[in-house]
């Protein structure tokens, strides 16, 4: 079976859930000459050599000015150029902001399955199986691929880890596809006013609810989160009282967020906030009421006011980090 | 110029969902139904866009569902949606996300509307797939995530968030497609006098046959099936500090997240 992995690149860097797709890519596909990758980008010919060792034996690369900032019209018709001179049968990508945008019109393309942002995936009796969150989180789908020539599939990052099998030669292989789109295109790509990680991307979260009071009230967990390099976020009762901005929202209208530590400050814990985070690794939450939901899902808990206990656990952190 | 918002319901983000016997399906028995939170970003863009040109555009508020959908879809248009089409799912209920694009795509195309807008994703399958397919097999440009939307005669300038907050400028033409993310807008509450028209609006009720497809076609090339469901597994029980002296209870979580969990 003939397997075709897109590999993100941004600003000349290949993301690094891209080596996690390879890794699914090479399984799948069995052996080395019948696993494929696409690159596209500027100088996507470039990055191909980085690709050695995962288990593929060619990189198709798709560059030049039309392809250096992402478009889902170009990308597109990049990566069915690759579909076609590959004849894949299985088209891997990652559940990225990226993948997300532009897999559903290559799926439609094809009239083919396209399984998104799973965290199990087999390939079965000509069938892609995979198994993926819904409802934020709060249950898993049981997927099967049918009725397709070719089978699409993303993959949630940090789930499946990359593995380099020291097989796969990667050679480069250009491949020349018209570029600009009439309909669409790309003006700019503007850089984000925080320099802290996303909170989609963010190993350690903090974050406040309701409890905290104030805009202003916020400023103990940014001083908190400094100290270890933290993204703050908050609860949906947070944004709508006016205290947080909509980007830091975790929860089911928010953000689902997959920390390795996520400390939850005065948020009682509903529902859809806990379906946002409840994938976090190490969960601590700070409440005064014993009975809060949180404390459900959380490992450690602090029965406690949080403006009592942030200041303390700013100050503890400061001795661990040494300043 | 007619703009088409792409309604869905969803249960409510309160709601615990629960996994029939068979596990197979998903008990909905208690469930209540709301409008996909990020189509009312949608159905306000476009009235705002409506209010922008003059009050001509007219407004269509569609959904591919059940009759449950009626009223969300009778809610919109106490918003201030001008007409509303509920395409009924009967026969279709286990259409994966392609075949109700296919739908979608047709009805679009019977209204003649230059914008469809619809939510970045619905909370329910959070597939994110819909809009973008109903665009590609309609062969029309689509952008999705859309946190700022600016719409000048015959071309639209459209900013979406993507991670680590960059921000995606494009350009497109229309007709085009634009999925709706949540700062995009505050949308409205339905007025008293806005509701009491709500129900005298012109509502069509359709069916895919009306479109020109068969259902019973449809359902034979459905692309993805869902076999079962399982809840995520359960988190053992943590360690809960209560009735000591805050320090005390601080240092104890911090070297337990450092020695135990290893995350320090």
């Amino acid at each position: 079976m003939k397997v075709l992995v897109f590999v993100e690149q941004r600003d000349g860097k290949i993301k690094s859930s891209a080596f996690e797709a390879l890794t699914v890519g090479a399984r799948l596909a069995g052996s080395p000459t019948d696993a494929a990758a696409v690159v596209v980008g500027a100088e996507a010919g470039a990055l191909a050599s980085q690709l050695a060792g995962y288990g593929i034996d060619k990189v198709y690369t798709v560059s030049g000015a039309d392809f250096a900032l992402y478009n889902a019209m170009t990308y597109s018709a990049a990566v069915d150029a690759a579909i076609k001179d590959f004849s894949a049968q299985v088209v891997i990508g990652v559940a990225s902001p990226m993948g997300r945008d532009f897999f559903p019109r290559l799926a439609a393309r094809h009239d083919a399955a396209l399984l998104t942002d799973v965290i199990t995936v087999e390939w079965k009796d000509g069938a892609l199986h995979g198994t993926k969150p819904m409802y934020a989180g709060k249950c898993r789908a049981h997927l099967v691929s049918q009725n397709s020539n070719v089978h699409f599939v993303t993959i949630r990052p940090n789930v499946m880890p990359a593995q380099k099998t020291g097989t796969g030669a990667a050679a480069a292989s250009a491949l020349q596809v018209a570029g600009a789109s009439a309909q669409s295109k790309t003006a700019e790509i503007r850089k984000g006013k925080s320099e802290k990680a996303d909170l989609t991307e963010a190993s350690l979260i903090i974050s406040g609810g309701r409890a905290m009071g104030s805009a202003d009230n916020f400023k103990i967990l940014s001083e908190c989160a400094d100290v270890i390099g933290a993204t703050v976020g908050a609860s949906r009762a947070a944004v709508d009282s006016g205290y947080a901005t909509h980007d830091m929202q975790v929860g089911q209208t928010g953000k689902t967020v997959n920390p390795n530590l996520y400390i939850a400050c005065g948020i009682s814990g509903s529902i859809q906030h806990m379906a946002g985070m409840r994938t976090s690794k190490v969960i601590v939450a700070v409440n005064t009421d014993k009975d809060a939901p949180i404390f459900t899902i959380a490992n450690y808990g602090i029965v406690g006011d949080l403006f009592q206990v942030v200041p303390v656990l700013t100050k503890k952190l400061k001795e661990l980090v040494g300043h | 110029m007619k703009i088409v918002v792409l309604l869905k319901q969803t249960p409510d983000t309160e709601t615990k969902i629960k996994i029939d016997a068979s596990g197979a399906g998903i008990d909905h028995s208690d469930t209540k139904y709301i409008i996909n939170p990020y189509d009312e970003f949608a159905i306000e863009e476009a009235l705002q866009i409506k209010e922008k040109n003059g009050g001509t555009p007219e407004v269509v508020i569609m959904s591919f569902g059940d009759e449950k959908a009626r009223e969300l879809i009778i809610k919109g248009l106490a918003m201030g949606g001008d007409r509303g089409v509920l395409i009924s799912s009967a026969g279709l209920e286990a259409a994966d996300s392609l075949t109700v694009a296919k739908v979608l795509a047709a009805a679009v195309k019977a209204e003649g509307a230059s914008i469809v807008l619809c939510g970045r994703q619905a909370i329910d399958d959070d597939n994110m797939h819909v809009g973008t397919m109903t665009a590609e097999l309609l062969s029309w440009p689509h952008v999705n995530v859309v946190t700022k939307l600016t719409v000048t005669g015959e071309k639209a300038h459209a900013e979406r968030e993507v991670e680590g907050g960059k921000v995606e400028v494009m350009d497109v033409s229309l007709p085009a497609v634009f999925g709706a993310h949540k700062s995009l807008n505050t949308p409205r509450y339905a007025s008293l006098p806005g509701i009491m028209k709500a129900k005298k609006k012109p509502f069509d009720s359709k069916t895919p046959a009306d479109f020109g497809l068969n259902p019973a076609d449809l359902k034979g090339k459905i692309k993805v099936a869902v076999k079962g469901y399982e809840y995520p597994p359960a988190k053992p029980a943590g360690k809960l500090f209560q009735g000591e002296d805050v320090e005390v209870m601080v240092g104890k979580v911090v070297e337990l997240l450092r020695s135990e969990a290893k995350v320090l």
